[in-house]
């Protein structure tokens, strides 16, 4: 069988970030080939590489495609010789109808004017093709998720695809919605499309895909070929976390304390859709001293959890009981929430956390004023002195507690974030991936915050896709997946292949 | 002669002043070297604006050989603006919190109508009439603010509507006529001036205008070399002496030498009184309270600021029941102006209060604008028309060069912004 892409020794930098070091993937012609691998391993950025996002020259290494080497310029390149990307935030305008979206930027025309005659008797045929039963006129804002990727998969044959890649294409879809998927690429393939398909359900790989190629740290550390051999999950996971830790944690000795904060059958629906629930009925507690860590994929829930809990900051008709210190509270509000020491540090802190055109001062004291103002009237020598009593606490590096947030580095940023959050004096603290986007040496200092934290006493809830983190960081650590929490380790037991398997069959059971 | 009387008490204000500031500032300086350039780069557009608006005024000076400040002008000068600057504070508010008010011309038109009709036709007198106008005024605000802020509409398109309702109201509320004029009482908000008690002293000079004009200037020295002393304790001052001297005596220079110009034509005007008093007031509000600092964190990151526990939908109604209050003590004044009011009253005046907010230094995304910077953009406004129509200039162009003006001080903010 002929290779239809091989990418050699890819290797790709972002400034003090290795994302991609050495790559090497070889997809046979009409073969499905599945990429696997941890969150940050590098998966997005290789498929970035290869459709030509990040140009030829930003990365090294060869791409070799139908047995040329190839150097794009931009994606048009990429698209222009059949390679067609797939993102998992789906690139199709809501208020367009379905012929409008699949030609977009492509649309069948004369002289400049559009002949949507054409276009839609083509778009009839492609949604045939994709087994789609919808009129071209229709809106996409009034279709499903499942459809709405069928759509960009008509989009790519459209264009006359070759190669498909498709990034986590059955995140967001049902049973049957992704089933349907599945069987498309199968049905692709045998016309002889070969699709690479990024995903974290194992079961759909071994369903579906024909050579397997594991990433961690970006770099390739295998391949298989499911054809020559059967390859179990477990094969696979092993390889997806097998990496050694190294002493990147604060030493700590826990102080662990009375169950101070609990949730029961907590319940949350989705903002838009009322009826697609994204929690679904969870418990959890947490003890005085103790650093929690809620471990599992993106979009399994754990931001959505985290800040329907803050004040119903996400989604509608949410039911459930918070507990602090054995007594229910209020947690209507975000004002509440604060009130009665809940503290919720955002993944977001740029687009959520920040006033980044306000200086560290204004940001740190924003979530309780009232400690710096008297009747009203803000004490500015106070917040001054207590901005810099917080610079000296958590070394924010910075010129003057005057300057403005924007310009600080991303460690810096999350510690006013993290700055702000502690002078609101909470007693439970939630951190959403609180090291996300910040170099190891700040990470070190973010980790020594947490731990002190906790030996004050105060009950750390860490979210994080960054399983060493989690265990390197908590006491307990609950593995979530698709609004439920699915396992529940200590420290003692936890390990990556426990809840990368915990995590796996849950999603096999879901998924057949 | 005068003039240079009214120099020389500035000059000897300053120098009394600065040998009180040099003993608490000494120190400090020497321990930390403050650089000067470093310090204007990142507060250009502060002094800059400041600076446009003394080089204008200097251009028409010269153009208009002199006939600008001559003490008549002057005071035609803050009355003709006075409306302005009164929305403004408001409008600034609105812009910062990431919105607009497109009705403020058409609710100060109203208002005014509706103040003609409860004193002219229902004898109403001036001083419940007008609380009367200026909670109508609030509750138009609110009413366009319950649905920007609770319904999500934007504020472009709710005020776009309420612009219209109001012109028509305006017109239905006047049945298309003039209603005039209005009360003596009333009409002493726009043409009456602070009362001279001193006037045996001096027949040529509102002795009283002068000596409030000059208490003005001292106290604002005094509040500002206080403020820095406390901030120098703290280490929290980053403005270098020499700017901070150089500015404030600008400033009580040009406070003393007005209110002498004033002074020696009818005085202080009590709309000039009422305007300092909220200029003041405003610029407290906007750097010094809680509410104020909710308003910038909202319209700087509002989803930040809701995650902070700040009630954003509130914060934003309240900008535009202030605003609406406003409009309405603006549509007062120009009522009284006018001494009646017109189906025309209030018409355009959105585009000037919004201009001089823009010009002023507000960020039209919001989160960004100083009270201050609205203030003295409403001058640089006001300045222009005036200098403009002495010079004979015909209203056509004043447009152009007015909308020009505006594109060119925006077009320095995006620049040096990206620098």
């Amino acid at each position: 069988m002929n290779t239809i892409l091989e990418m050699r020794g890819i290797r790709k930098t972002f400034p003090g970030v290795v994302a991609l070091d050495n790559v090497n993937l070889r997809v046979r012609s009409g073969e499905i080939h599945a990429i696997v691998g941890e969150n940050g391993a590098g998966k997005s950025t290789l498929m970035k590489v290869l459709s030509g996002v990040y140009t030829h020259g930003e990365y090294s290494g060869d791409i070799e495609y139908q047995g040329e080497v190839r150097k794009f310029r931009d994606i048009t390149d990429s698209e222009h010789i059949g390679i067609i990307i797939i993102h998992q935030e789906l690139a199709l305008v809501p208020l367009l109808s379905i012929a409008e979206n699949i030609f977009l930027g492509n649309e069948p025309s004369r002289l400049g004017v559009i002949d949507w005659e054409l276009a839609q008797t083509k778009t009839r045929a492609l949604l045939k093709k994709v087994g789609l039963n919808e009129k071209p006129d229709t809106l996409i804002t009034n279709l499903g998720v499942g459809k709405q990727q069928l759509i960009e998969i008509a989009k790519a044959l459209s264009k006359d695809v070759k190669l498909l890649i498709l990034d986590e294409p059955t995140a967001s879809l049902n049973e049957s919605d992704s089933a349907a998927l599945l069987d498309l690429l199968l049905e692709l393939k045998q016309q002889g499309i070969a699709s690479i398909l990024i995903s974290h359900k194992l079961n759909e790989i071994s369903r579906v895909a024909d050579a397997i190629t594991v990433l961690r740290d970006g770099n390739t550390v295998d391949s298989f070929d499911c054809r020559a051999e059967a390859v179990s999950e477990d094969r696979i996971i092993e390889k997806m976390v097998g990496r050694e830790m190294a002493d990147r944690y604060p030493p700590r000795t826990p102080h662990i304390g009375d169950t101070i904060f609990e949730v029961q059958d907590w319940r949350v629906f989705h903002p838009e859709h009322a009826d697609r629930a994204v929690i679904k009925g969870i418990n959890f507690h947490a003890k005085k001293g103790e650093i929690i860590g809620i471990a599992g994929l993106m979009g399994a829930g754990r931001t959505e959890l985290a800040m329907s809990i803050f004040g119903r900051s996400y989604g509608q008709k949410i039911s459930g009981r918070v507990l602090k210190n054995g007594q229910e509270i209020d947690v209507s509000s975000i004002g509440k929430a604060i009130q009665h020491g809940i503290a919720y540090v955002t993944e977001d802190r740029k687009g959520l956390g920040l006033l980044l055109e306000e200086d560290i001062k204004k940001n740190i004291s924003l979530a309780n004023l009232p400690a710096v103002s008297k009747h009203l009237v803000i004490d500015e020598q106070r917040e001054f002195g207590i901005a810099a009593d917080f610079r000296k606490q958590l070394k924010i590096r910075c010129s003057s507690v005057l300057q403005k947030v924007v310009n600080l580095s991303g460690g810096n940023q999350q510690k006013v974030v993290l700055a702000k959050w502690l002078f609101s004096r909470p007693d439970v603290l939630i951190l959403d991936e609180p090291s996300r986007g910040i170099d190891v040496g700040a990470k070190y200092e973010i980790y020594s915050i947490i731990s002190e934290l906790a030996a004050e006493g105060k009950c750390i809830i860490m979210i994080s896709s960054e399983m060493p983190e989690l265990l390197g960081m908590c006491d307990r650590i609950y593995v979530m997946n698709e609004g439920s929490f699915v396992a529940e380790f200590s420290s003692e037991v936890a390990s990556q292949e426990n809840i990368m398997r915990a995590i796996v069959k849950h999603g096999d059971k879901n998924g057949k | 002669m005068g003039n240079k009387l009214a120099t020389d008490a500035a000059a000897e204000l300053a120098a009394v002043t600065l040998d009180q500031a040099r003993a608490p500032a000494a120190p400090a300086d020497a321990v930390e070297k403050k650089s000067y350039t470093g310090f204007l780069k990142n507060n250009i557009r502060d002094y800059g604006m400041l600076l446009s608006l003394i080089v204008i005024m200097g251009f028409f000076q010269y153009m208009t050989d002199g006939t600008l400040l001559e003490p008549l002008n002057l005071t035609n000068l803050v009355l003709q603006n006075s409306y302005v600057v009164i929305m403004a504070l408001g409008m600034l508010m609105v812009i910062v919190a990431g919105h607009i008010d497109l009705s403020v011309g058409s609710v100060a038109g109203f208002i005014g109508a509706l103040a003609a009709v409860l004193m002219v036709n229902f004898h109403f007198d001036f001083v419940s009439a007008s609380i009367i106008c200026l909670v109508a005024g609030a509750i138009i605000g609110g009413a366009q603010g319950y649905f920007v802020a609770f319904f999500k509409i934007p504020a472009f398109i709710v005020t776009l509507a309420g612009m219209l309702v109001f012109k028509g109201l305006t017109l239905a509320l006047l049945s298309g006529q003039s209603v005039g004029p209005f009360p003596k009482s009333f009409q002493l908000l726009s043409s009456g001036f602070l009362p001279d008690p001193l006037a045996a002293t001096n027949p040529d000079l509102r002795v009283t205008s002068l000596i409030i004009g000059v208490a003005a200037a001292v106290v604002l020295l005094i509040v500002k070399f206080h403020a820095r002393s406390k901030q120098l304790k703290h280490g929290m001052e980053d403005e270098p002496f020499g700017f901070f001297i150089g500015k404030n005596a600008v400033f009580a220079a040009v406070i003393v030498y007005f209110s002498y110009l004033l002074a020696s034509y009818k005085g202080i005007p009590n709309v000039l009184a009422v305007m300092s008093v909220l200029i003041i007031a405003y610029t407290f509000v906007t750097n010094r309270t809680v509410i104020g600092r909710r308003v910038y964190a909202i319209g700087g990151n509002e989803k930040a600021a809701r995650l902070s526990g700040i009630k954003t939908q509130r914060v934003s109604f309240y900008t535009f029941v202030n605003m609406g209050m406003l409009a309405a003590l603006a549509g007062l004044v120009f009522a009284a102006r006018l001494n009646t009011a017109t189906p025309k009253a209030g018409l355009g005046f959105e585009l000037d209060v919004i201009a001089a907010c823009f010009i002023g230094g507000a960020s039209a995304s919001g989160g960004v604008g100083k009270v201050t910077g609205a203030v003295v953009g409403a001058f640089i406004m006001g300045v222009m028309n005036n200098g403009m129509s002495i010079m004979g200039i015909g209203i056509d162009y004043q447009q152009v060069i007015k909308g020009l003006v505006l594109l060119a001080a925006v077009l320095v903010d995006v620049l040096n912004k990206n620098k």
